[in-house]
């Protein structure tokens, strides 16, 4: 019987971490517990760049989870995150992308909250007449909008619905943070422009995705065939010690051309002998990161991938839409200073990545079809045993270690 | 508005010509997109050519990354290359519809358009849907009698993609 209507008793397979079972992508159950212990649980979720919010009454609508909020700046320079619902009756009041306001006034009946999400007015609070009204016990104070914890690192702003969060340096450990301080550098921003999509897949395919470097060797032609990322190039797969972080990376050889062993070619149906660009300036390097890698692809635990592929930068920021589906929202970007050519530069190579991306609308693609795949078969597990039963940092490309460290730690956290 | 697509005054029966010769320049581009002729779209641009797809929030916001952003010719012909031969994506059918084509402004410079387009996305196993709706602002310059891009801007309204967008606009 296919999964989407099959009964399932959330049992993870005697196997262990060898396995994944496919009801974890297609389970409401599980998506609920999701929600609940991860998005809206002890996790740091992505909701900004400071870059997009740099003045004083500036905001974002944003998610945390499948959960809408708004990002907003006050008048001292602070940001504050709360739910994009109105303490009255719930309405989604923030509906813009971005914008400047004074306070947030929800449209239904005129509620107004400041800049922080305090409850500032309500119309016809005393009544008309001595009639109506609100209870003289009703106190603004104790119905603000639901406020959640912020936290901000070198312009990236991060949220949580758990109040006593630890710091981000120790939610991302040491490793992980180098990376993300590579790419964050202490530059400012400046923000390139978005693209958003809908991924019909699970939103965990995403970060196994970026935790399988096996994939990159055999599916991207680009990044086989112009050396970018190939079987044998310089590369790390980092967890972090909880195994629920990333870090993708891989240092491309000054020579442009791939430089395959033939052992290697025979492997890789993607490699093209007959692959040469027009305009090859696309793929330059303008070595400008403390960094020994090239390309850096960051997944940050639940919600934030960090691009960081040659000079095309971005995040992607992950809004969970159900068990089949996620929202993708890429906010790419390069630093104040840049010279014009610099930004030309990056947006050129940007057709490497997003919605249209060479790399990009392939994963897109494979994602979609696994989920298609799980979701109609009655057979109910897929396999991950490359590298043996090792968990988390490996070396080699072949190798699905870090995605059954993220399983480890998700199983704990799931209960599973 | 897009910075360098203001209407300014051009005589009626100049536009009544130009708009005849841009809408057969609509219909033959659209042709070979919609016969999935990828390699030789490059074809309709200059050898300088700018061609961007962007969301409207991008456009409206003077921002200006895209989802596939070129500058030059060559390319194009790498972007029509790699489609054809070696991205893996489902195939698809597409299907582009171009109407209300307003001609901006024609001086020595070259002459600029604006367009409407629906662009309808057929995959396998799956209904025709709505993929992008959109604008084509176009600078054309004539290159031996004929009219060629020297500027393509895709903006589209449809803000969330179904998934991707393999082939362009």
């Amino acid at each position: 019987m296919p999964k989407e209507t099959a009964p399932v008793d959330l049992k993870w397979p005697e196997e262990g971490l060898s396995v994944v079972p496919d009801w974890i992508y297609t389970s409401e159950e599980i998506y609920r517990r999701e929600v609940e212990r991860i998005f809206h649980g002890r996790t740091w979720n992505f909701v900004a760049l400071e870059a997009e919010i740099p003045n004083p009454g500036d905001y974002k609508r944003s998610f945390v989870g499948p959960t809408p909020v708004v990002v907003s700046r006050d008048e001292d320079g602070a940001v504050h995150v709360f739910e994009n619902r109105c303490a009255h009756r719930g309405a989604e009041f923030c509906r813009a992308q971005r914008g400047n306001a004074k306070e947030f006034i929800c449209p239904y009946h005129q509620w107004s909250y400041d800049l922080k999400g305090n409850l500032q007015g309500i119309p016809f609070k005393r009544g008309v007449k001595k009639e109506g009204g609100m209870p003289a016990d009703f106190r603004n104070e104790d119905h603000g909008l639901r406020k959640l914890a912020v936290t901000s690192h070198r312009g990236v702003v991060f949220a949580s619905f758990a109040a006593d969060m630890e710091p981000l340096a120790d939610y991302l450990g040491p490793e992980i943070m180098a990376d993300f301080e590579a790419t964050f550098d202490g530059r400012k921003l400046r923000i390139l422009g978005y693209y958003r999509n809908e991924l019909p897949g699970n939103w965990k395919l995403y970060h196994e995705n970026l935790k399988d470097p096996y994939h990159a060797t055999l599916l991207h032609s680009y990044l086989v065939s112009f050396g970018l990322l190939v079987a044998g190039n310089k590369s790390l797969m980092l967890a972090d010690k909880t195994g629920r972080h990333g870090t993708m990376a891989s240092a491309k050889p000054d020579d442009v051309t791939a430089s395959v062993d033939e052992t290697s070619k025979k492997e890789m149906r993607a490699f093209r002998e007959d692959m040469t660009l027009a305009d090859p300036s696309f793929l330059d390097y303008v070595r400008e990161f403390n960094s020994p890698w090239s390309v850096t692809m960051q997944t940050i635990w639940p919600n934030l991938i960090v691009q960081r592929e040659l000079n095309t930068l971005g995040i992607r920021h992950i809004v969970p839409n159900g068990p089949h589906s996620m929202i993708m929202i890429w906010v790419m970007f390069g630093y104040e200073g840049d010279s014009e050519e610099m930004i030309r530069h990056r947006l050129k190579q940007g057709n490497l990545m997003g919605p249209s991306g060479f790399l990009g609308l392939e994963d897109n693609e494979a994602i979609k079809f696994v989920q298609e795949g799980i979701r109609r078969s009655p057979t109910d597990k897929g396999v991950v045993k490359l590298g043996g039963d090792t968990e988390g940092t490996c070396t080699t490309l072949i190798s699905e270690s870090a995605i059954r460290a993220m399983y480890r730690h998700y199983r704990e956290v799931m209960s599973l | 508005m897009m910075a360098g697509f203001e209407h300014r005054a051009v005589e009626a029966a100049a536009v009544r010509e130009l708009r005849a010769e841009i809408e057969e320049f609509h219909y033959e581009y659209c042709a070979v997109l919609d016969a999935a002729e990828v390699e030789r779209w490059p074809e309709f641009f200059t050898e300088d050519a700018v061609y961007r797809i962007t969301a409207r929030e991008n456009a409206d916001a003077g921002l200006p990354v895209g989802l596939v952003y070129a500058e030059g010719r060559a390319m194009l012909r790498d972007r029509a290359f790699a489609i054809a031969r070696t991205q893996m994506f489902a195939p698809r059918y597409m299907l582009h519809l171009v109407s209300n084509v307003r001609v901006l402004a024609a001086t020595q410079a070259g002459i600029r358009a604006v367009s409407n387009y629906i662009l309808l996305q057929t995959l396998v196993d799956g209904p025709t849907t709505i993929h992008q709706a959109g604008r084509y602002y176009d600078r054309f310059r004539r290159v031996e009698g004929r009219l060629l891009l020297a500027e393509r801007q895709c903006v589209y309204d449809t803000i969330i993609i179904a998934n991707d967008l393999v082939y362009p606009v």
